[in-house]
């Protein structure tokens, strides 16, 4: 009697189990990124961000401010340019609050959510593209920064724990953006929220500039700052130096920052109507 | 108590006292309606009636605030998951990734419905070939005509061979040509198993594909019953009797009597008589042939879907509020 309402191809599915297993998510993460990669296949403009701005942020800052600031472009270059790899995550990850948006303009998210997969998989596969998005942009601000004179002190793995820890902390900002994404009306707000939130974060830091010349109400704020904690972190990785607590500061201001938009993105994006 | 019981059995889908409320209005109002296995329900109503509400409750997409609703035995509140494994849902707006090829879009869709590679990339193609898209496989679906992207949205909804299938309005905005096919799209569908639930604004869709119908209005259920059912219920037929010559019409009217109420159409040219029965229809037929009276043409027409629907409109308060607005 139990096949007499499902006279086609899902009565075997139907009378499984209603969980979603690990395989048959992970081939549903798969499917997922598989159509975010083809999307920037087909609109490769959407690449230029990843592409250009660790190129002309390098080169604006290193020459604009490496005089002042190091007094020489070479020293200045290994200050910022791990500092800026942390920045790169978070510019990456506001993208994706614009993308999550506008797919809801469309119908194929309502598809996405009658379907029978797990819902957080549309939002997972969208964080494990950005990130590849993210690693693009630092292989590429590296290589600027080995043009200009970055030299790693530290080794390899000092420089490969900087690249993971960048983004891991990006991963986690993504949530956030992925979040505002669901409950901003417009791209165009998503997007001027984000700015207002990453810009103090992106310069009240101890990315372009060390804290100790700045005043100390801004000296305390960047402390705070887990941006800074980041770049401190990067930093000591490839130039060598104390690196356990800035590291363990970062990698607990990401889990932090997951553990809490994570979920809500999540439930967000179940109830969006 | 098993999900299934006996009476259900032929029901795919059942809706009790649906109630979707946003802050004070209503959307649905206690919607009641049953869809039998492999048949057509056309929900008709006109825009804002509930009906966008209705199949967006019944494909797990938002909660109703009261009522219950199953679909294929599984309860849209507590049964969710399994719910989306048996439906398919063809939207007003084309839900395909429009960035991606049709091709693309149908073996993604596949993927995610647990289809091997191979699988998928098979189906994907059997459906492009059904739905007149293979020469359009490799575009993206932006390119697309509205008709093929709509064709394209009704391939995706069929990947999985849904066993209820929902088309919220699936011709709105589609040009007469275009609407021809997906009816005949969905006519296969039918004829392959799938029971359908169609909103439509159109009374021609309705009578051209659904077997029976519930006609909605403000968030409730104003008529229902088959096509037939429901015409008849509003008036029966009305025999048009056509004479050579038109000006016996009068003569013809007086022939059968005040009690038949035939009223000449002198501009028509024809006599129209309310008909009840078969026994009457005969009756009044053999009566003009008595009466030796040429005639050139005779037909009989059940009233349109318009006029249905103006009918049990007018029953639901309609005709209140268009008083209260004079």
């Amino acid at each position: 009697m139990s096949a007499v309402t499902v006279p086609a191809g899902n009565t075997r599915a139907a009378a499984a189990d209603p969980r979603i297993g690990l395989r048959a998510n992970l081939r549903h993460i798969g499917a997922l990124v598989r159509r975010n990669v083809l999307q920037i296949r087909q609109d490769p403009e959407s690449m230029f961000d990843a592409l250009l701005m660790p190129i002309v942020f390098t080169l604006l800052f290193v020459y604009v401010f490496g005089g002042a600031l190091e007094g020489s472009q070479e020293k200045y270059v290994n200050y910022m340019v791990p500092g800026l790899m942390a920045m790169m995550g978070m510019n990456i990850a506001m993208a994706v609050g614009t993308g999550v948006n506008s797919d809801f303009k469309t119908g194929v998210m309502d598809r996405f959510r009658t379907m029978p997969i797990a819902r957080s998989s549309v939002l997972i596969a969208k964080i494990v593209v950005e990130i590849g998005r993210a690693l693009v942009a630092t292989v590429i601000l590296l290589l600027m920064g080995f043009i200009l004179g970055l030299h790693v002190d530290n080794g390899v793995f000092g420089l490969l724990g900087a690249v993971v820890l960048s983004l891991a902390f990006g991963a986690s900002l993504m949530w956030v953006f992925i979040l505002l994404g669901l409950v901003a009306r417009t791209p165009q707000s998503v997007q001027g929220l984000a700015m207002i939130v990453v810009l103090p974060l992106q310069f009240g830091s101890s990315i372009f500039a060390k804290p100790t010349t700045m005043p100390g109400w801004l000296e305390a704020f960047t402390r705070y700052n887990p941006l800074s904690n980041l770049a401190d972190a990067s930093r000591n990785l490839i130039n060598g130096g104390a690196v356990a607590h800035s590291a363990m500061m970062t990698v607990m201001w990401a889990v932090g920052i997951t553990a809490i938009s994570a979920p809500l993105a999540v439930a967000r994006f179940r109830n969006k109507t | 108590m098993t999900q299934r019981d006996a009476k259900s059995a032929d029901t795919a889908v059942r809706v009790r006292g649906l109630v979707k409320r946003y802050g004070e209005t209503k959307a649905l109002d206690g919607v009641d309606l049953d869809v039998r296995q492999g048949t057509v329900l056309g929900v008709l109503g006109p825009n804002g009636a509930g009906k966008t509400t209705l199949v967006r409750i019944l494909s797990t997409l938002i909660r109703p605030d009261a009522g219950t609703a199953t679909v294929a035995g599984y309860d849209v509140l507590t049964q969710p998951r399994q719910l989306r494994r048996v439906i398919g849902l063809t939207g007003q707006y084309a839900s395909v990734d429009e960035s991606l090829s049709g091709r693309e879009n149908l073996y993604m869709i596949g993927r995610l419905l647990d289809l091997s590679r191979r699988d998928a990339r098979g189906r994907a193609d059997e459906l492009l070939e059904r739905f007149s898209l293979t020469d359009a496989a490799r575009k993206p679906a932006k390119e697309y005509s509205g008709g093929m992207r709509r064709r394209l949205d009704l391939a995706a909804s069929m990947i999985g061979r849904p066993a209820v299938l929902y088309l919220d309005e699936p011709t709105t905005g589609l040009d007469p040509r275009t609407r021809n096919e997906v009816w005949e799209e969905v006519r296969n569908m039918v004829a392959d198993g799938s029971t359908v639930l169609l909103t439509t604004q159109y009374m021609e869709e309705a009578e051209k594909l659904a077997h029976e119908l519930t006609v909605i209005d403000r968030g409730r259920v104003i008529a229902g019953g088959r096509v037939e059912e429901l015409k008849a219920k509003v008036g029966g037929r009305t025999l048009q009797v056509r004479p050579v010559d038109p000006g016996v019409l009068d003569a013809m009217a007086a022939a059968l009597g005040r009690g038949a109420q035939a009223v000449a159409d002198h501009a028509g040219g024809v006599l129209n008589v309310p008909i009840l029965s078969d026994e009457q229809l005969t009756e009044v037929v053999a009566a003009l042939g008595a009466q030796g009276f040429a005639i050139a043409g005779i037909d009989t027409h059940l009233p349109s879907l318009d006029e249905v629907f103006l009918a049990v409109t007018r029953g639901s308060g309609t005709q209140e509020r268009e008083e209260l607005a004079a």
